[in-house]
């Protein structure tokens, strides 16, 4: 048997959604096994890519440093890195924020909210910083294919998959770029 | 906050609405006026207007916001709007605005805190062969130079009204370098008109005016010469002059044989297309040719109102033009009974209010009828259902000029001149790097180089022909001919010298684009400002081959999918570009790859001063 394409993902600023759908492709999901192994990914917990993957997909927008670090070791270990649901392409949800300051957003949340003692802007280390503005990931590193959707859904991603492994052009057909 | 100096709304706002009826169509031409007496249209003047119209305050306020010129804040005593065309680019507008706004104290685009005056850009003034240009209150002022805004400054500093100002400031030059056989003498106001008249048969006008002919309905000599003189045209092969070149006859034809009601006839004098400027020349000097051929095309297709839609940059014509009309109504060449055959058909011009879509014509039809200027579907075409859905002639001003010609001396004179699929003559407007930019008449088929050696170009590298939304073409390609055949084009031709950096070209093109967009459709609202944030990337030397790719791909998205031309021509002129000139973009690129059009670290500023970080991990 030819040695299985490896595939990695993760979710930046995103809510794992679009990861859920991937999942309920349901019993398909062993046929694609038969030819794929999920190298750092939630759904087997790894961390990081070992050596080169053949396919990344990206969950999420751009919203903090972290995200940033996390895309571009994805960017330099993936042949093939697409970006995946509204929020990884537009900035989604997440980008509603983009209308408020960064300053706006943060006092809303630890200065001016209910219950709050001692209050104050967190400032660990620890913590990635946040971006001034979300941004979609094709901002931020070049991106080879776009899978929309909120989510995309588990046909979307069974036939952009089993396309794309089997070497063809994975555009959708129209009835999975519906949303209505 | 209107200033003192003007008239408080109520008072200014009744007199421009006891002008006009009663009818929503009227709508863009009280605002305009509104904004000429007041420097702005306020809330009082949408009320006011809401009320005598009996519309919405919404609908007036949705038609102010589309026009360029109307605005529901003040624009100080002294509205100023530098042209920026890429042509006003070359003559030094931009240091020319910075020089104007330090003088002022005033910052670009803003109302200085006195009330006192405003500076800002707009889309080309159609003054291309004399810039840089301006409009101070409407009004052009041509060539300006340092001196010329010292002058402005101090006059506006005393508070000098407009019309106190030096007349030479206001000095608009035809420079019509070369004439051929369509305007080389003065046109003899009514010799068209009788010419086609004359045509049902050898009689003398005296004779039309006898009784069998004076009724329309009965009158056979009457309609011979209407027939006629269509025949004539369509001898002539004349087409449209706007661009697309559609036959003259065929649309006059339709027109005439669509059943419904009175008819149209509108004469397109939007000339919206950056660097075209040869309907302000010939309105200018050829007014009764052009008002002649909207009589004439009347008289053919049996319409009794004509509709001169000009754009809002030549305001300073509206008194010769009423002059014109109200003259050729003394001589009997308008009105309700033209040369005493019974004939009724009058003139009556209608104003834009700065909307390069209206160019287009059911946008420019939505405009007439008081509307925002956005493209009709396609189809009906305004030929069959045009102004108020009546069977509507929309002809260019150079079009209706042939045409008033062709009725006076025949369509195989005009034929004889020109190509064979292109007859006739063309006006060309040449402005850039040339010695003699100006207005230039030649027959079709003369070659770009031929153009270019008349005006004293032989260095230029390249040529933008018909406009942003045409064809960038290469000194390889100078010996290609202006015609259907080949070079479809408005007639404008701006010229770039060896020394030009053509990007700043692609620059001023695609913010052109983006800010006519009328919004109407994704394709073009989206896509024009996709295209302005990657040719910006690009400039700030962050783009890579990635955004070209990006941006050929956006282009052919736009380019089969945009609502109507001026979607699908806008990135024309970045496709060319690519093409053409791939080196003035890869002199730009840094990155062989891609990199991000922000300062990723930058990004990080904020959150840094909130938390007070500036650890290792809080840069990137």
């Amino acid at each position: 048997m030819a040695e299985k394409l490896k595939v990695a993902t993760c979710s930046l600023a995103g809510c794992f959604g679009c990861h859920m759908s991937l999942l309920d492709i349901d019993e398909r999901l062993l046929d694609l096994l038969e030819v794929i192994q999920f190298d750092r990914s939630p759904i087997n917990d790894l961390k990081q890519i070992e050596g080169m993957v053949d396919l990344g997909l990206i969950e999420g927008g751009v919203c903090n440093a972290e995200n940033v670090h996390v895309l571009r070791h994805f960017r330099e270990h993936c042949r093939i890195l697409v970006s995946v649901g509204e929020c990884a392409i537009t900035g989604g949800i997440p980008s509603m924020r983009n209308h408020f300051s960064l300053k706006e957003c943060l006092e809303e949340a630890y200065i001016r909210g209910v219950a709050l003692e001692n209050a104050q802007i967190p400032s660990d280390p620890e913590l990635p910083l946040l971006l001034d503005k979300l941004r979609p990931i094709h901002e931020v590193v070049k991106i080879d294919y776009h899978l929309p959707g909120c989510p995309p859904s588990a046909d979307a991603f069974w036939h952009f998959l089993t396309e794309l492994l089997a070497g063809r052009d994975p555009s959708l057909p129209l009835q999975l770029l519906r949303y209505d | 906050m209107p200033h003192a100096l003007l008239a408080p709304p109520q008072e200014a706002v009744q007199p421009i609405l006891d002008r006009h009826a009663r009818d929503p169509q009227e709508l863009l031409q009280i605002l305009v006026e509104v904004q000429h007496a007041l420097h702005c249209v306020p809330p009082e003047a949408v009320d006011l207007v809401a009320e005598y119209l009996d519309v919405t305050r919404a609908h007036v306020r949705g038609v102010v916001g589309f026009y360029a010129f109307l605005s529901p804040a003040y624009l100080g005593d002294y509205a100023i709007y530098l042209s920026d065309n890429i042509t006003d680019r070359m003559l030094g507008n931009r240091e020319l605005a910075e020089y104007l706004c330090s003088r002022l104290g005033v910052k670009l685009g803003k109302v200085r805190a006195d009330g006192r005056v405003s500076v800002r850009f707009t889309s080309c003034t159609g003054l291309c062969d004399q810039g840089p240009a301006a409009l101070v209150n409407g009004l052009p002022v041509t060539r300006l130079t340092r001196e010329r805004v010292d002058r402005m400054v101090e006059l506006i500093t005393a508070r000098k009204p407009v019309s106190a100002w030096p007349p030479e400031f206001f000095q608009v030059e035809d420079n019509f370098r070369r004439s051929d056989v369509l305007f080389r003498r003065p046109f003899e106001p009514g010799a068209a008109l009788k010419a086609a008249m004359l045509r049902g048969g050898d009689e003398t006008l005296k004779d039309i005016q006898q009784e069998e002919a004076l009724d329309p309905a009965s009158g056979t000599l009457w309609k011979r010469g209407a027939d006629e003189t269509l025949k004539e045209l369509y001898r002539s092969d004349l087409r449209g002059r706007g661009g697309a070149g559609f036959k003259a006859a065929i649309k006059w034809e339709t027109c005439r044989d669509t059943p419904g009601g009175d008819r149209y006839v509108v004469c397109n004098a939007d000339e919206g297309e950056p660097g075209t400027f040869k309907d302000r020349v010939v309105l200018t000097t050829y007014a009764d040719m052009v008002f002649e051929g909207m009589t004439v095309c009347g008289y053919v297709v049996d319409s009794s109102r004509g509709i001169l839609y000009i754009r809002q940059e030549y305001w300073y014509l509206k008194a010769h033009l009423e002059a014109v009309l109200a003259r050729r109504r003394e001589a009997g060449l308008l009105g309700r009974n033209i040369l005493g055959t019974g004939f009724a058909f009058d003139i009556e011009i209608h104003w834009g209010a700065g909307a390069y879509i209206c160019g287009m014509e059911s946008a420019m039809i939505e405009s007439i009828e008081g509307r925002r200027g956005k493209p009709r579907k396609r189809w009906p075409l305004p030929v069959v259902a045009g102004v108020e859905r009546a069977p509507t002639v929309v002809n260019n001003v150079e079009t209706f000029a042939a045409a008033g010609m062709i009725a006076l001396k025949g369509g195989a004179w005009f034929a004889a001149h020109g190509t064979m699929h292109s007859t006739g003559t063309k006006l060309f407007c040449v402005s850039g790097d040339c010695e003699r930019p100006g207005i230039y008449e030649y027959p079709f088929g003369v070659s770009v180089r031929e153009v270019l050696r008349d005006c004293g170009a032989c260095g230029a590298q390249a040529v933008q022909v018909s406009g942003p939304s045409g064809t960038t073409i290469t000194r390889s390609e100078f010996d290609r001919i202006l015609a259907f055949e080949d070079l479809a084009t408005v007639g404008t031709m701006m010229v770039f010298g060896p020394d030009r950096d053509l990007f700043e070209a692609v620059e001023n093109f695609s913010h052109f684009f983006q800010h006519e967009s009328c919004g109407l459709c994704t394709p073009c609202r989206v896509g024009t400002s996709l295209l302005v944030n990657l040719v910006d990337k690009v400039a700030a030397g962050k783009g890579g081959p990635m955004d070209l790719i990006e941006i050929q791909k956006l282009s052919q998205i736009m380019k089969t999918t945009a609502h109507c031309g001026l979607g699908q021509t806008a990135p024309n002129h970045l496709l060319d570009s690519i093409a053409k000139f791939r080196p003035v973009w890869e002199a730009r690129m840094m990155t062989r790859e891609f990199e991000p059009a922000f300062d990723l670290d930058a990004a990080l500023d904020e959150a840094r001063q909130l938390t007070g970080r500036d650890d290792a991990a809080a840069h990137l």
